[in-house]
């Protein structure tokens, strides 16, 4: 027999001390953002995004824009400012010499979006945010000498990371600086409620979590539910600008945020990539959270009820993407499945941990 | 599946549609039904409605008790609600996971999946063997289309693609009138990993099945010291499965030599086990050499297809008894079982029916760090053994245990038995006389005890394998991007070639467009840079 008192308990107070102070900073950057983004959404005026990725290249290509866009875009490849007519199912003469000719079966409506300069400024302090967001887990993870996420306070704030990571990759990558008031609402939200009710103090763990595993289980869970916060953010401004697309043609007049909204069709697109993204790395999750639990609990599969809601929340996305390729349940429809499994995923984050005993207790 | 042109009946079940609104023939042969009912089941939208149903049904399992998690609390919920339990127990909801309403969505989806995907997998088989479809007449009806003229001969046009579509199959022909076509396809792999991901989740499903099978469970706790050899009778709760009988447990032992614990001391977590661990030697067989093992949470000890597992510790108080006539009745460690892990306060029983005339039983809380509380009471402070201390409830007469009826060996059944009163509190070494000259109590010293599981599931294995190949097929399903290609040149009167090219992409992507009519402009520019080689006017 042999007791003796843990050797790891001296918690770095100073650093943690620093830590505190980060989540404070990183919450009044994320409000400013989240201000500047709205009066963004308000008051910017529709201009045309580069074609991308998402995005149809006939329109763009159509204009001559010809700066190499980030992803590659469509009419810069060509040698001279080849591409194609705007008109549907126009044709234009674009190489004199070769008498090249471009042919679109269907032409799409022009992506465009609210844009103002705040908008510029409130990705840089998004990024800002962020940094001190990756700044305030650095911290807390060297004050206490062990991989930050063993708690819900710690877990709240590693997803509010990766939601406002996968928001910036959207922002640059497909020009979805227009998502940026639907994904930083509710990170404030999660934010505030971490802040308020889930702060627990930089501490040791209990010893199942003294694991490799929780690097790769809890890593994978995060930054895919990251990648659902915005593909969730995409489906609620997708709904909004449907509604607004339906008045339209109703002939009613719209007016606010909901009128300056992107065409539903290009965040339907958004909202979808990010699942794809998504989906995997959650079924990954699951994967590596059964190899754990057949290392630390003694079967790969135990019906807890974190991993019969993490299976609920699977098969919602598993619905969604079948009811996405399936004739006559694209747009509202699929985009309520996926909906209903954001919601499995956040039921699976906070209520299964609160109303339901089970191992994944860590509250 | 997800692709656009699944449509409700899976491929392959193209059986004619049994007559309907049909007056002279309303009766529908019994193969006819067969054919029916198989085509409904097989359809992708029954298959997901199980898919739901399968997530729906597990909802109520996560919200009560389960018996095969813990029967504990199934029996404390029984007591809790004794006029609702009985009803919700008729319905399996207690044991959700393996009630036969559970088990007949399971199978109607395999079944379902099966024939989803058997035939989608034939079909593909097919595809894959076929050559691209032949470049179709009218290019201009494509999503993407393209026309140019060049100097360069057909030929070379066709050259020229070839060389630009790396990684596609591709098929030339020639046309009537001097034209080359060159059909292309790429991308085969998405339907690959789509029915590698659906056959991965079959075999998934089998193997879940075979582990419930073929596997056991058993739980059991083992003091510091002591050993303990794979038989049913050394375990305290074992749970076969369906296929397994006492001879199909591995034939190994093992001794736990040596228990290590380390707790925090301060903040809030003061109390909580930062670490234990226990040193373990075993053989494999009885006549298998001895080799050792660090078990630890996270790092359980495999031998011989089965894994054993540390889940817990907890204080084994020793205890010498001995009877009136002043024989040592009883003397050995008894595990108990803590109440809270903070301070490891723990409740115990000692029984001991050959005490004589009259059997003895005790009731003994344990308290590793005892101190005083603020009400003047004995409490533990710490789970380290710092100051322990026992106390203990004497009780007198028929334990009980002689009826045939399987005891608890954590209660002590008192119906039969008369008070002795509270012994003072014991530490290390102190003995309590009983009362009446029934005896004495000696607490002799404490042991570690760890509590265990062993597992053996043969289909922990395949079960990982296939959850492995399900992630694989996944991703090329949704990252791979299957499109069509076509370019067709023809001479024309004016010496120069026409060269058409179009695509068709088979999923919704914007960047595929942009990627055709880069293929369109690269095929231009390339055949403007080949040298004229006839006497057509080169620029």
């Amino acid at each position: 027999m042999e007791h003796t008192l843990a050797a790891e308990t001296a918690v770095d107070t100073n650093l943690a001390a620093v830590s505190d102070s980060l989540i404070i900073a990183m919450i009044v950057a994320y409000a400013i953002a989240l201000f500047l983004f709205a009066v963004e959404a308000a008051y910017g005026r529709r201009r045309r995004l580069r074609a991308n990725r998402l995005m149809p290249a006939g329109a763009a290509a159509a204009r001559g824009a010809a700066e190499p866009a980030a992803v590659g875009a469509a009419g810069s490849a060509g040698a001279a400012g080849s591409g194609a007519a705007p008109g549907t199912g126009g044709m234009a003469d674009l190489d004199a010499e070769d008498d090249m000719r471009v042919r679109m079966r269907r032409e799409e409506p022009e992506p465009s979006a609210a844009q103002h300069v705040v908008g510029r400024i409130a990705l840089v302090v998004t990024a800002l945010g962020l940094l001190l967001n990756a700044g305030q887990i650095a911290t807390r993870g060297m004050a206490a000498d062990r991989w930050p996420w063993g708690n819900m306070f710690e877990f709240v704030v590693a997803i509010c990371l990766c939601s406002v990571a996968a928001f910036l990759y959207a922002a640059i990558r497909y020009q979805a600086r227009f998502l940026g008031t639907f994904v930083l609402l509710p990170v404030l939200v999660l934010l505030g409620i971490a802040a308020r009710w889930l702060y627990s103090e930089a501490g040791p763990v209990i010893p199942a979590l003294h694991s490799y595993w929780i690097a790769i289980h809890v890593s994978a869970a995060i930054i895919a539910t990251g990648g659902f916060m915005v593909a969730g953010a995409g489906a609620i401004a997708y709904l909004m600008a449907r509604r607004t697309e339906i008045r339209r043609a109703a002939g009613e007049r719209v007016s606010g945020v909901a009128a300056k909204l992107p065409d539903s069709e290009l965040l339907d697109r958004v909202s979808h990539r990010f699942i794809v993204l998504a989906f995997p790395l959650w079924t990954f999750a699951i994967i590596a959270g059964a190899v754990w639990a057949d290392e630390a609990w003694g079967r790969f599969w135990g019906w807890d009820p974190k991993e019969v809601w993490s299976f609920i929340t699977w098969v919602a996305y598993a619905a969604y993407l079948h009811a996405r390729a399936t004739a006559g349940w694209r747009g509202s429809k699929a985009t309520w499945i996926g909906l209903i499994g954001f919601g499995c995923l956040l039921f699976n984050f906070f209520a299964v941990n609160y109303l339901f005993s089970g191992l994944h207790s860590y509250a | 599946m997800p692709t656009e042109s699944a449509s409700a009946t899976a491929p392959g079940t193209a059986a004619p549609r049994p007559p309907r609104d049909r007056p002279e023939a309303p009766r529908l042969s019994a193969l006819g039904w067969a054919r029916w009912a198989w085509r409904i089941l097989t359809s992708m939208r029954t298959a997901l409605i199980l898919l739901f149903l399968l997530a729906v049904g597990a909802i109520p399992g996560s919200m009560l008790p389960q018996r095969g998690v813990s029967v504990e609390q199934v029996r404390n919920y029984f007591l809790e609600h004794p006029d609702l339990a009985p009803w919700l127990d008729r319905f399996y909801l207690f044991d959700v996971y393996s009630s036969p309403w559970y088990a007949a969505i399971y199978l109607l989806l395999f079944v379902s999946l099966t024939g989803c995907v058997l035939p989608r997998a034939a079909a593909h088989y097919r595809a894959m063997r076929a050559r691209p479809p032949r470049t179709p007449r009218n290019l201009e009806r494509m999503p993407y289309s393209a026309t140019f003229t060049t100097a360069a001969p057909p030929e070379r046009v066709v050259e020229a693609a070839r060389a630009l579509l790396r990684r596609h199959r591709i098929d030339t022909a020639e046309e009537p009138g001097g034209a080359r076509a060159l059909a292309a396809e790429t991308g085969y792999l998405r339907e690959t990993g789509n029915v590698l991901f659906h056959l991965a989740l079959l075999a998934l499903l089998i193997a879940l099945g075979a582990g419930s099978f073929l596997g056991y469970r058993g739980n059991m706790l083992v003091v510091e010291g002591d050993g303990f050899a794979n038989t049913l009778t050394s375990y305290d709760a074992f749970f076969p499965g369906t296929a397994v009988d006492e001879g199909d447990l591995q034939p190994f032992s093992f001794t736990v030599e040596e228990f290590q614990a380390s707790f925090i001391e301060e903040g809030d977590l003061s109390g909580q086990a930062a670490a234990f661990s226990a040193d373990l030697s075993y053989r494999a067989a009885p006549d298998a050499p001895e080799q050792r093992h660090h078990l630890a949470v996270n790092h359980p000890l495999s031998v011989d297809g089965a894994q054993v597992y540390l889940l817990g510790h907890g204080y084994a108080p020793e205890f010498r008894v001995t009877n009136a006539e002043g024989d040592v009745v009883f003397d050995q460690p008894v595990p108990f079982i803590a109440r809270e892990e903070t301070a490891f306060t723990s409740d115990g029983v000692i029984k001991v029916p050959d005490a004589g005339e009259e059997q003895l039983g005790f009731t003994a809380v344990f308290l590793p760090s005892a101190a005083e509380g603020s009400d003047g009471e004995l409490v533990s402070t710490f789970p380290d053994p710092r100051n322990p201390v026992v106390t203990l409830t004497g009780y007198q007469g028929d334990l009980g245990m002689d009826d045939g009826r399987s005891q608890s060996v954590y209660q002590l059944y008192t119906d039969d038995m008369r008070e002795l009163g509270e012994s003072p509190e014991l530490s290390p070494g102190d003995t309590w006389e009983l009362p009446d000259g029934a005896g004495t109590v000696t607490f002799t010293g404490y042991r570690d005890y760890i509590s265990m599981q062993v597992n053996s599931d043969p289909s922990r294995v395949p079960a990982l394998a296939a959850a492995a190949t399900a992630v694989l097929g996944l991703l090329a399903t949704l990252f791979v991007r299957p499109r069509r290609a076509w370019v067709r040149a023809r001479p024309s009167e004016d010496g120069r070639t026409v060269v058409e090219v179009a695509g068709l992409s088979k999923t919704e992507n914007a960047a595929l467009t942009a990627e055709f009519h880069r293929f369109a402009t690269s095929l231009r520019d390339r055949l403007r840079e080949t040298p004229a080689t006839d006497t057509g006017t080169k620029e």
